[in-house]
Formats: structure tokens, sequence, C-alpha cells
């Protein structure tokens, strides 16, 4: 029986169609969803905090508005990954105080300071960038809700994208001091982009797994040059340059070649040592811990509501 | 779209493709600019001031919640109230620039404190910052868009085209804004002995700049059929206040006022002392990069 279902699981999967929340599943098939979904979604709520420390500080209000609009939109993909996550049977208030105990991580790169307005616009260039090319396989992933999750979730951020480079574009064409200020962001977050894509294909152990499961479609290692590949032309247009000596174009491979990240800063990083990760985590614990009572208002609330309509009844 | 290449689209300007709530343009696409035969013009920019301000710098305060609100719905709805109030703030201060000869920007980055002309209500601390909770958030949130939603309804028939398109177009948002704020103030009220004692505590915090919402300034006062006189809202205003507090158990603070300083308020852009931290935060970078292009 069990072989049964196991094997039409398998063959699911390999004929590309859809797992449903319903459907048999491997146990470690829906543990690997859910840590990976709860990252992603951990990622967007933490996500919102490096963007949101230049909300009250635009410089223009058009450019407020699009920055209260992103993190908004942030605040919505958190919101539909973690509803993915219930369809496996996780509960959001649970995966949150997995968060703030530090049991699960999210992406390292928001972990990095905010430190100027142009980071405003490299992250929605480079990091949202780094993010999609991450994200758009996932439209296709096997599971049905993450992956339709992730349809809207990558139009969204190639929105951002967009306006991010369009943020850097306008800078450019602003003071030195503006241009300046846009070459300096793109040195500090280059080699974090990169990192995004997490550590080289040897180093990484759930890959060959999450493979064969088409939770993930390609390595570590092809998206990091597919990224490089798309961000040097990027570069080139804004009139900027990424701080990689190595970076050149290889015509036998028809790709760039790239130098190597820094692995230690990623994993010092990774395992807390960021320039923000103790101030992300505690801001997160912060507003969970002062909403508290508001959301134990509003089940109170609808509990004796509830008692009202029966005894209407 | 394409998913097999993220950067596709970068270079080209197909505009369908920007985000929500960031341009504001052509909400008033098709209204008629022109000032009114006989309107006081230099009333009328001050009055865009006025409402402007209002709205700007409320949105600043509830943009503060920002990642800080006691559930993801609930960062999502305070953005979109911030983001509505701005944009009402963008159209209001563009209106008012073409009597100055000035941008929405210039209005909002380069003023001095004293040039701003919003009500105090839209300045205090309502929380997250030590100023207040979630609870004085809605609190204020209740009274302002109550408050708003009612001066706007009247100021549709404005003889500003402009002013009524504005309003037209503001009153939906509005009306949300009143109504997410009086269903928080029933479920704290109802909700548990904290949540009532908390919210009821952010009523007698807001109240006291309850008053200065519904004093006739004399640039409203020289607007005869442009401007709304806020004295003939009050009535409107205690009832729709009254209902909710009725249904969420609350008591109704005593009218205590806030003092004017020397006869003066924020409409005289006389503020509280958090004002200028507030536009040191807002300001700086703009005014720091002179020339700079955003």
């Amino acid at each position: 029986m069990a072989d049964d279902l196991e094997l039409r699981f398998e063959r699911t999967v390999q004929a590309e169609a859809r797992i449903e929340p319903r459907d048999w599943m491997p146990d470690g098939y829906r543990k690997t969803l859910i840590r990976q979904i709860a990252q992603h979604a951990h990622s967007e709520i933490i996500g919102m905090q490096p963007e949101g420390n230049w909300i009250s500080r635009a410089p223009s209000l058009r450019r407020k508005a699009i920055l209260l609009a992103k993190v908004q939109d942030e605040a919505g993909h958190g919101l539909y990954l973690y509803s993915a996550t219930e369809t496996l049977g996780a509960d959001r208030e649970d995966l949150t105080t997995k968060l703030i105990e530090g049991r699960q991580k999210y992406s390292s790169i928001f972990n990095y300071p905010t430190l100027t307005f142009a980071d405003v616009g490299v992250i929605g260039w480079l990091v949202d960038g780094a993010a999609i090319c991450n994200q758009v396989p996932l439209c296709r992933t096997s599971y049905g809700p993450y992956a339709r999750a992730m349809i809207r979730i990558c139009k969204e951020e190639s929105f951002h994208q967009r306006q991010g480079y369009e943020l850097l574009m306008t800078m450019m064409r602003g003071t030195q001091q503006q241009r300046d200020m846009v070459q300096d962001s793109v040195n500090r977050w280059w080699w974090p982009a990169l990192m995004m894509f997490g550590p080289p294909d040897d180093e990484s152990p759930n890959t060959a797994q999450s493979m064969a499961w088409r939770i993930k479609r390609d390595t570590n290692d092809e998206l990091r040059q597919k990224f490089v590949n798309m961000s040097v032309p990027q570069a080139e247009a804004l009139g900027v340059t990424f701080p990689d000596p190595e970076l050149k174009w290889n015509e036998e491979r028809g790709q760039y070649d790239f130098g190597t990240p820094d692995w230690d800063e990623f994993w010092q990083v990774v395992k807390g040592g960021g320039v923000c990760n103790a101030q992300r985590v505690a801001h997160r614990r912060k507003a969970h811990e002062d909403g508290a009572w508001v959301r134990e208002a509003a089940v109170a609330h609808a509990a004796k509501q509830a008692v009202t309509k029966e005894g209407a009844a | 779209m394409s998913f097999d290449n993220a950067y596709e689209s970068l270079l080209g300007h197909e505009d369908a493709h920007w985000a929500f709530g960031t341009g504001f343009s052509e909400a008033l696409s098709g209204v008629d600019r022109e000032f009114p035969a006989g309107v006081d013009r230099e009333a009328l920019a001050a009055y865009c001031l006025m409402l402007g301000d209002d709205a700007l710098i409320c949105s600043q305060r509830i943009a503060e919640w920002c990642s800080r609100a006691p559930e993801l719905e609930e960062d999502i709805a305070l953005a979109n109230i911030a983001l509505d109030l701005l944009g009402q703030a963008r159209m209001l201060l563009t209106r008012a620039g073409e009597v100055l000869g000035k941008t929405e920007d210039e209005l909002a980055y380069l003023r001095d404190e004293r040039e701003f002309r919003n009500v105090h209500l839209a300045e205090i601390d309502c929380g997250p910052g030590p100023g207040g909770d979630f609870g004085t958030t809605i609190a204020r949130l209740l009274v302002f868009s109550s408050w708003r939603l009612a001066l706007f309804s009247r100021l549709r028939g404005s003889a500003d085209p402009v002013l009524a398109a504005i309003a037209e177009k503001g009153l939906k948002e509005l009306a949300y804004h009143r109504d997410h704020a009086a269903q928080w103030t029933v479920r704290l009220g109802d909700g548990t002995d904290e949540s009532h004692r908390r919210m009821q505590a952010g009523l007698e915090r807001v109240w006291p700049f309850v008053d200065e919402l519904f004093a006739t300034h004399e640039v409203e006062a020289r607007l005869s059929g442009v401007a709304v006189d806020p004295a003939s809202l009050r009535s409107e205003v205690d009832g729709v206040l009254a209902a909710v507090l009725d249904a969420a158990g609350l008591t109704r603070p005593a009218d205590t006022k806030a003092a004017r300083v020397a006869g003066m308020a924020g409409r005289d852009g006389v503020h509280t002392e958090v004002m200028g931290y507030l536009l040191a935060e807002m300001q700086h970078l703009h005014r720091s990069m002179p020339g700079a292009v955003w």
C-alpha cells in the first residue's frame, strides 16, 4: 500500500505534474518543503527591515511611495508563503516562534546594513535580481501551492527590480556625489548578492535530493553563473563596475569568468556574526511580542461574537 | 511575462509594469486645473497645504509601523493607509505648488517647521514610538479619518475643481480607513481587560487634540465656497465617534483641550516639540544633497 503511494508520488513528480495538499507525500518531502518555504517566508518578513530603514527618509515623495509599496508587497509575499506552509500542516505562529528563537533561518543577505539611499536601488537591482533568478525556477516546482505563490511573487519581484534599477539610472544621471553613492553601494552588495545562491555545489548537502524531488531545479553554481551573465551588461548600461578583477568574458565558455566570493564571510554571517543578525531578529521579536495583546484581543472578541451569535440562534 | 530572463524588461519602458500605488497624476487626468474666477489664490495655496500637510505628516507617522505591526495583515493594512494619505498629500501639495510655483518635493522637503500647517493630531507620536501603542494609533486613526472623511465629503462640492476631484478620490480611501479603525476600536474595546484599558488610554491620549480639528482658521473663512468650514463638521463627527465608542464599550474622554500657543496652533505653523524631529528625519537626505535628482 505504502509502496503504491510512493510509486504514484514518484511518477507524478517525474512527469512534472503537481503534488497538491491532499496528495500523499513522503515525510522528507513535506519537511524539506516546510523548511524551504518557511525560510523563504521569513526572508520576506526580515527583508522588510533593511529597506524599511529608508521609508521615513526617502528623498522624494514618489520614492517614498514606491518604497512603502514595495515593503508592503514583501509583507504580502510573507503571508502567501506562510499560507503555503499551512497547506502542509505547519502553523504560522509556530514558524514565527522558530524564527525569533533563531531555530529557522532567513536569507543571510538581510544581515547586511542599508547605509545610503542608493542601497534601496541596489537591493532592488541585485538582491531582488538574484532572488528572482533563484525563484523563477520555483514557479515550476513540484508542490502546487508553492509554485502558484511563486508565480505571483516573481511577477511582483520583477516590478521591484525594475524600480530599483530605475532609481539607480536616475541617480547616475544626477550629481557626481550621487554617482559615487551608487558605485559605493554596488561595491558593498555585489559579493553578498553572489552569495545568495548558496555555497558551491560540492558543499551544498541538500541539493541532490531537492533536485530529484523537483523542489529545486538548478544547482547553486548554475544559477550564480546565470546571474553574473545577466548582470554584467546591466552594470555597463548603468555605468558602474563590479568589484571583481577576475570578471571577464570567456569566449570559449560563452560565459563570464568571475572570482570566488569570500565564503568565510558568508559562513560568519550565516552563523550570526553579520552586522545586523541580532538586530533583525530582535526587531522581529519585539514587533511580535508587542503585538501579542492585540492578537489576544482579536481572538477574545471573535470568541465573544461567536457566543452571542449562538445565543441568538 | 517570461520566466527565463528576469532582466528582460529592465531596459524597456512599458509603464504598465510599475507597482501599484506610486503614480498619482492619472487620478486627476481630465480635471480642469484653471483657478476658478475670483478665488483668493494665496488662501487656496495655504488651504491645500493645510490638508496636504495633515495627510503627509500623518502618513509619515503611520509608516513608522512598517515591519512593527501586531500581525502581517495589519502591517499591510497600515502601509496601505499610509500610502493612501501620501497620495492625497502629493495631489494637494502639487495643487498648492501650482499657485506658489513650487514642486511637491520642494514643499515637502524645503519648508521649515513654522511653514507646516498640519493639525497637531497628525504629528504626535501615537506609537510604535514611546508616545503610544497600537491602541493609541487606532484612536488617532479613528478620530483623524472620521474627521477627514466628513471634510472630504463636503469638499466634493468645492468651487475649485481640483480640490473637488481630490476629495472625490480620497473619499473611498478614507471610508476604508475609518472602517478599519472602527473595527479595531470595537475589537480592542471588547476583547480583553488589557486591550480595553489600552484602547481607553489611547482615546485619552488623543482627545486633547480633537478640538483643534474643528476650529475655523482665517484661511478657511476667506475661501467661502472653496474650503469647508470645519466647525460645521463637529456634530457629524461626534455622532460617528459616539456610535463607535458605544459599540466598543468605551467611554468618551472628558473634553479637555490642548491650549494654544499665544492663540496659535498647527494651522498657524505652531507645532509640538516632536515636529522638529519628525521633519529632521524626513527632510535630511533631500536637504543634504542639493541639486540631486531622485
